[in-house]
């Protein structure tokens, strides 16, 4: 056994870990050399596009791609009939699971578009320019229908209905309905709870449809080879993803799919399912060719998965001295075309960070025509918080509490059990929120129109499945293989790992992005997962390095392996051994490793329990325009907990980066849709999303309670920090303008018609 | 022995808010859940996460439960 590292790392002294070395491939991404998806050609490459439903919500009743196919240069047409017709069921699995058939008809419309952008069929041609001819060429019989476009209109009496099968889960006998599924979750008493409390406060809190913003649209490339091999280029967040989504949507085997990450230009969640992949290698086999599609801008707007518009009705009950003892959420959540939003994160999410003893939440899934919503950076939790951590605003002023202190007063800590059943082993929110109390920031002075918010997030964490090899060369170097698309530094944290567990200097270790047939199998990159799970599964195949390397000095010295530690590097006689020899450091053994044994390559897999909760509170200043309903930020700080922050440049960038993005929820960003389902503002200049010259500065506090479920006490960074900005914002327009805004964004014309009521 | 936090969605069933089994592991436990309850693991569904004293697993079919264990069965998590 290795000797250095055990327990959650709490009197580690790490030479390593904490540090800031940089990224292994950032000279390759500052010079422009890095290939992203789109960057791959092949000379006798097709270009693929998408044909898109100009409908929100139609029945498809015939499509004619003939005269498409008879345009010199258009190779293939493909259509839904050219895909299995599969099964509903909901399949097993975290990441990996959900309904496939749902899932492929996303990728493809069948018999009907369920919204504007829907793919109902592509084509292949030797230049963009001809497929965007034949794409012209394709006609398609549509039999437009009545779209839904909010949860209003999905729930009232006589709603057009999205899928005639579809049935409300956990409820008995709903007949046909837009509500997918219904889920409750109950502590304690709740009416009990609030014929307790002594003053009460309730609102509906509205947010809207917004994307996640990443840089780079989707790419993919497929090339199939005579034998039915395909290989895919792709720019995502789990290429064993693609794969898996791929075969399943194909009808394909999982060994006649490779899949190869590109660099990747953000995904942020976004980039965790599938879209034009399957139909780039369904082109590809019909085709015989390699088969290119990049999706536009418009594109990424109008048919990938965004966040979906929510409803949350938030009802709180406190005693005179701001004890809770009683809370109420009902939840809506817009999953889009199909069902699937993350309506069951955003109710447990809801008031978890707090200990109250009766709670009552349900939450509901609700199809409307809009596209299939995915994933984004903790989905499901920032809405839920906009509605909690406002409720809680208005608590404190009502009760004229301080909102920190009324936070701390019922703040969640080791033992707390959360409405969803889990208790919590030791977290860091109250540390949070004492940085909060503590900081510069909390007490700095302000000025006219000006206001200070302050709010909580919190986020879970997941581990799930994750593999590492570690390869040892001859010289003492080493390289870390996984199977995790770098989005946020992930590199540099695996080779500060393996750095750490070796002893060797961080860039003698080389981090590499793996394919599905060159890395073990690993899920996504999301769910603040990695530096957490493949990470340790980089410190177990470390430690297999290490027990290695004690084994070859045992040889060289002719001793029982038992006699020999391995610490800092090095490879010593054990104390009490009665072994006299020099200490054989790792460049030393491995020098001799052919004569010893052979190579040395460490491997490990994990599915590991402990990934300790986030929590953080940020504080946010604001100054509202009263003319104009303008609102400016001007200073913001991000206190969360890491845990143990391995890279804290990467940890603060992920803080940073979750507040940007949840600013610009709060401020600017909504999808906007005509009567008719139809996307009015699909492009970054209509869609506005916050640069860097629209925000200040973010600083950053890194809070570090160990997460006991860890070696080194990680804990999960990437998610956390964009729960709390939405409400930190609005908290701050209250407190700047008395006006309390319950529905996002808080845009100009909103802002100002609240100002002149 | 676990404790089995029953989902509000599943009382119905149980007729109660947490029950007491003996199980080795979240499989095991499944099934006896389903022997006392039939219906148990319909209601459940194929993905769900669960979670074991505190520590929130999806894919936990062999995690094995101490006597004491507290568990209780979620939507399933992943995040983005």
């Amino acid at each position: 056994m290795s000797t250095n590292g055990s327990g959650n790392g709490v009197d580690r002294k790490y030479k390593w870990v904490g540090t800031r070395p940089i990224r292994h491939d950032g000279v390759d991404k500052v010079t422009g050399k890095a290939n992203f998806g789109a960057d791959l050609s092949f000379p006798d490459m097709l270009w693929g596009k998408m044909l898109r439903s100009p409908h929100a919500h139609a029945l498809i009743k015939r499509i004619d791609a003939s005269k498409a196919l008879a345009i010199d240069g258009v190779k293939v047409v493909a259509t839904g009939a050219d895909l299995p017709d599969l099964a509903s069921a909901e399949t097993e699995g975290g990441e990996g699971g959900g309904n496939m058939r749902d899932l492929a008809h996303n990728v493809m419309a069948r018999d009907k578009a369920l919204y504007h952008g829907h793919a109902v069929a592509a084509v292949a041609a030797l230049t963009p320019e001809l497929a965007d001819q034949a794409l012209a060429a394709i006609e398609v019989e549509y039999e437009v229908l009545k779209p839904v476009l909010s949860i209003e209109e999905a729930l009232a009496p006589n709603a057009p209905i999205l899928h005639r099968d579809l049935r409300t889960k956990g409820v008995k006998d709903s007949g046909p309905t837009n509500v997918a599924a219904r889920i409750p979750f109950v502590k304690g008493d709740v009416a009990k709870g609030f014929s307790e409390a002594e003053h009460v406060v309730e609102r509906t809190y509205r947010t809207q449809t917004v994307h996640q913003g990443y840089i780079e649209p989707h790419a993919v490339v497929a090339r199939t080879n005579p034998d039915g091999q395909s290989v895919v280029w792709c720019c995502t967040q789990g290429a064993f993803v693609v794969r898996a989504y791929c075969a399943a949507v194909l009808g394909l085997e999982l060994s006649q799919l490779k899949v190869i990450p590109s660099e990747i230009g953000g995904g942020f969640g976004g980039k965790t399912t599938v879209y034009t992949e399957p139909i780039a290698v369904l082109l590809s086999r019909k085709s015989g060719r390699p088969v290119k599609m990049v999706m536009s801008r418009e594109e990424v707007f109008r048919a990938t998965g965004p966040a979906g518009a929510a409803k949350v009705e938030v009802k709180l009950g406190a005693k005179r001295d701001g004890t809770l003892v009683a809370a109420q959420a009902r939840l809506w959540y817009e999953a889009g075309g199909f069902p699937g939003s993350p309506f069951g994160a955003g109710s447990m999410t809801v008031f978890a960070p707090y200990d109250v003893p009766n709670i009552s939440i349900e939450g509901f899934d609700v199809v409307v025509n809009k596209p299939k919503t995915a994933a984004y950076r903790a989905p499901g939790a920032p809405q839920s918080a906009f509605a909690t951590e406002q409720a809680l605003d208005e608590l404190a002023r009502e009760l004229k509490l301080d909102p920190i202190e009324l936070r701390l007063k019922n703040a969640a800590k080791e033992g707390t059990q959360a409405a969803y059943g889990a208790k919590f082993a030791r977290i860091g929110f109250v540390e949070t929120l004492e940085a909060a109390k503590k900081h510069p920031h909390y007490r700095a002075p302000l000025g006219p129109n000006q206001g200070r918010g302050i709010a909580s997030g919190f986020w879970f964490n997941v581990g799930m499945q994750s593999s590492a090899e570690v390869h040892l060369a001859e010289d003492g170097t080493a390289t870390v293989i996984t199977g995790n698309p770098d989005i946020g530094g992930s590199r540099a944290s695996m080779a500060i790992c393996v750095a750490e567990e070796l002893g060797i200097d961080v860039t003698k270790v080389r981090p590499v992005v793996g394919d599905t047939e060159t890395a073990g199998y690993c899920d996504l990159t999301g769910g603040s997962r990695v530096t957490f799970a493949t990470g340790l599964a980089a410190i177990e195949a470390s430690r297999d390095i290490a027990q290695q390397l004690r084994e070859r000095a045992a040889k060289i010295w002719g001793s029982d392996v038992a006699k020999v530690e391995f610490v800092d590097g090095r490879c010593q006689p054990a104390k009490g051994s009665g072994l006299d020899h020099a200490p054989l450091s790792v460049a030393d053994i491995a020098k001799q490793m052919a004569r010893t044994g052979g190579p040395i390559n460490g491997r490990a897999q994990v599915n590991p329990r402990g990934a300790g909760p986030g929590f953080a509170t940020h504080l946010c200043d604001v100054q509202v325009d009263p003319d104009t309903g303008r609102v400016d930020v001007l200073r913001y700080t991000a206190i969360q907990d890491a845990g143990r922050a391995v890279h804290p440049s990467y940890v603060e960038g992920q803080m940073q980066g979750g507040a940007s993005q949840g600013i610009g929820w709060a401020l600017n960003e909504e999808y906007v849709f005509d009567q008719n389902g139809v996307l009015e503002n699909a492009g970054f200049l209509d869609y506005r999303m916050p640069v860097a010259s629209d925000l200040p500065m973010i600083d950053t506090v890194v809070i570090e309670v160990p997460n006991p479920g860890h070696p080194y006490g990680v804990r999960g960074v990437g998610e956390t920090p964009i729960v709390a900005p939405l409400a930190a914002v609005a908290n701050a327009i209250h407190a700047a303008t008395g006006k309390r805004m319950t529905e996002l964004p808080i845009s100009p014309p909103r802002l100002l018609a609240a100002l002149q009521q | 022995m676990a404790i089995v936090l029953i989902p509000p969605a599943m009382r119905a069933l149980t007729g109660a808010e947490r029950v007491t089994l003996a199980a080795a592991n979240v499989r095991a436990l499944l099934g006896a859940l389903e022997t006392r309850y039939p219906g148990f693991a319909d209601a459940l569904g194929p993905r769900f996460a669960v979670s074991i004293d505190g520590e929130i697993r999806s894919d936990a079919d062999y995690d094995p439960l101490a006597d004491g264990s507290e568990v209780a069965f979620l939507p399933p998590l992943a995040g983005g």
